[in-house]
C-alpha cells in the first residue's frame, strides 16, 4: 500500500474533484432547463410534434455517452465549415465538449423522465383547471409541471447519479477530472489500486451526498403523503 | 456468405463496414452476453443472499451493492484490470515462495477480454440483485402459503411459484439493466479491446472521417437497442399470460 503516493497527490485530486463537480452540476442545470420544453413537446397527442423530441430522447439514451462525447469532441473536426466558424473556440476544448456532451445527455434522459410523469397527471386535476378557465399555458405552470416535477423526483435522483458516474469519461479526452487526477496518479507512480481506489472513495462520498440530498428534497416535497404524526 | 456480406456492404464507409466495423460489432455482443450471463448470476445469488435469514449473508451482499452501485464502472474497470493484474501476478509470486516452487505461476497476463466481462458483470449483478430481491419481494404471499400449503418442499415453492411469478416482476427492471449494459461495454475501448467504437477510432482516424465512423457506431447501438426493446417486449408478453390488464 503506497500511502505517500496518494497523500503527495492530494492537490491534484481535489482539483480534479472540482473539475468533475463543475460539469456535473453545469451539465444537470443545463440539461434540466432543456428537458422541460422537450418533455412537453413528447407528451404531446400530435405526431408532428411528438416526433422530433421523441427521436432526440431515442437517440440520447440507445447510444452511449462516450460515443456522444467523441462525436463532438472528435468528429466535429471532419468538418471544414466547423473549424472555420465562430463555434471552434468552443469545440476545440475537450472541457466544452464533455460539458456540451454532457448537457445533451442528461436532458435525453430527464426529458423522458418528465414525459412520463406529465403523461401520469390525473386527468380529473386537467379537467378541473379547464373548467376554472385556465388557458393551455396556466394549466400546465399551475397543475400540470409542480406535479410532474414531484412524482419525477426518484427517477431524476437516479439521473443525478448516473451523470456523476458517466462523467467520469471525461477523463478519456485529455481532462484531468477526478477519474483524469487518479490516470496521472497511476502513471506515474504505477499505483493502480491505490489511485483508482482513492478515485472511487471520492465518487462514493459523492454518490452518498446526492442520495442524502434527494431523501431530503423528498421529505420536503412529499410531506403531504406522511402519515400526520401525533 | 462472406463474399455476399462484402459485394452488399462494398464502399459502405470506405468499404469498413464490413468486416472491420461489424466484427468489432460481433465483440460488442459476445462482450455484453457473456457479461449478461455472469451479471444474471451474481445477481441471484445477491438477491438470495439479501433475502436470507443469516446476517454475514446480507452484511456482505449490501456492502457489494452499495459499493459497486456508488462508483464508475469505468473507474471499477480499471481497479480490475490495472490492479486485477496486480494482484493476481503478486498472489502467484506468493504461492511460489511459500510453496517452494510447487505451485503458483511466473506471469499471467489478464486478456483485455476477460477483464471487460468480469467488470460488466460484476457491476451489474449488483443492479441485477437489486432488480430481482424486488422482483422476488413483489410476489404475493398468498401464493407462497398456497405452495406450501400443498405440502411443496422449500426448492419446489421457489421454482414452481416464487421464481417464474417474480420473473414477470423483474422483467421491466431487467430489461433497462440490459439496455444500460450493453451501451456500457462501449468503455472497454478505452482499456484497448477492440469493440466497434476502438474500431470506428481507427477507421475513422485512417480515413480522417471520425464524425462520420462515430455516429455509424451511435445507430449500430441503436440496432442493438431495437433488437432487444422486441425481444424484450415478446419476453414481457410471455411472462405475463395469466395477466389481465385493460
Amino acid at each position: 500500500m503506497d500511502v505517500e503516493a496518494i497523500v503527495s497527490n492530494l492537490p491534484l485530486y481535489l482539483e480534479g474533484l472540482w473539475i468533475t463537480v463543475q460539469l456535473v452540476v453545469l451539465a444537470l442545470a443545463a440539461g434540466l432547463v432543456l428537458s422541460v420544453p422537450i418533455a412537453i413537446a413528447a407528451a404531446s397527442h400530435n405526431p408532428l410534434v411528438y416526433a422530433l423530441p421523441k427521436t432526440y430522447i431515442y437517440f440520447f439514451r440507445g447510444t452511449p455517452l462516450l460515443v456522444q462525447m467523441f462525436i463532438i469532441y472528435y468528429g466535429f473536426a471532419q468538418f471544414q465549415a466547423v473549424q472555420e466558424s465562430f463555434l471552434w473556440p468552443v469545440l476545440k476544448e475537450a472541457y466544452w465538449c464533455a460539458l456540451i456532451a454532457f448537457t445533451l445527455n442528461t436532458a435525453g434522459y430527464t426529458s423522458e423522465i418528465l414525459r412520463g410523469a406529465i403523461r401520469q397527471t390525473a386527468f380529473g386535476e386537467i379537467e378541473a383547471a379547464k373548467a376554472c378557465g385556465m388557458s393551455a399555458a396556466l394549466v400546465y405552470r399551475r397543475i400540470i409541471l409542480p406535479s410532474a416535477f414531484r412524482r419525477a423526483l426518484p427517477a431524476y435522483g437516479n439521473e443525478v447519479i448516473f451523470m456523476l458516474h458517466g462523467s467520469a469519461v471525461a477523463g478519456v479526452i485529455t481532462i484531468v477530472d477526478l477519474f483524469g487526477a487518479a490516470r496521472i496518479v497511476n502513471s506515474r507512480h504505477f499505483v493502480p489500486f491505490e489511485s483508482f481506489i482513492t478515485a472511487g472513495v471520492f465518487y462514493l462520498c459523492l454518490t452518498f451526498m446526492i442520495i442524502w440530498a434527494f431523501k431530503r428534497l423528498e421529505k420536503r416535497w412529499f410531506a403531504y403523503l406522511r402519515p400526520r404524526e401525533e | 456468405m462472406h463474399e455476399f456480406l462484402t459485394s452488399l456492404f462494398s464502399g459502405v464507409l470506405d468499404g469498413y463496414l464490413y468486416p472491420f466495423i461489424l466484427e468489432g460489432m460481433l465483440l460488442t455482443i459476445e462482450l455484453a452476453l457473456l457479461s449478461l450471463v455472469l451479471a444474471l448470476a451474481l445477481g441471484m445469488l445477491t438477491a438470495v443472499a439479501k433475502l436470507s435469514q443469516s446476517f454475514a449473508a446480507r452484511t456482505v451482499a449490501g456492502i457489494y451493492t452499495t459499493v459497486i452501485r456508488g462508483v464508475p464502472d469505468l473507474v471499477l474497470m480499471f481497479i480490475i484490470f490495472f490492479g486485477g493484474q496486480l494482484l493476481v501476478n503478486n498472489f502467484g509470486a506468493w504461492l511460489l515462495e511459500v510453496s517452494d516452487e510447487a505451485m503458483g505461476w511466473e506471469y499471467i497476463e489478464i486478456s483485455e477480454f476477460v477483464a471487460g466481462v468480469f467488470t460488466i458483470g460484476v457491476v451489474f449483478g449488483a443492479y441485477m440483485g437489486e432488480t430481482f430481491r424486488g422482483g422476488i419481494l413483489a410476489v404475493s404471499r398468498g401464493e407462497i402459503e398456497a405452495g406450501h400449503a400443498y405440502g411443496m418442499t422449500r426448492a419446489q415453492v421457489f421454482f414452481r411459484i416464487t421464481f417464474p411469478a417474480a420473473v414477470r416482476h423483474a422483467l421491466p427492471g431487467f430489461g433497462n439493466n440490459w439496455l444500460v449494459l450493453a451501451k456500457a461495454t462501449a468503455l472497454v475501448s478505452i482499456i484497448g479491446l477492440e469493440d466497434m467504437v476502438f474500431r470506428a477510432a481507427q477507421a475513422g482516424g485512417t480515413v480522417r472521417k471520425p464524425f462520420t465512423f462515430y455516429l455509424a457506431v451511435a445507430l449500430l447501438y441503436l440496432v442493438i437497442t431495437a433488437v432487444s426493446d422486441v425481444g424484450l417486449r415478446w419476453l414481457n408478453k410471455r411472462y405475463s399470460v395469466g395477466v389481465r390488464s385493460a
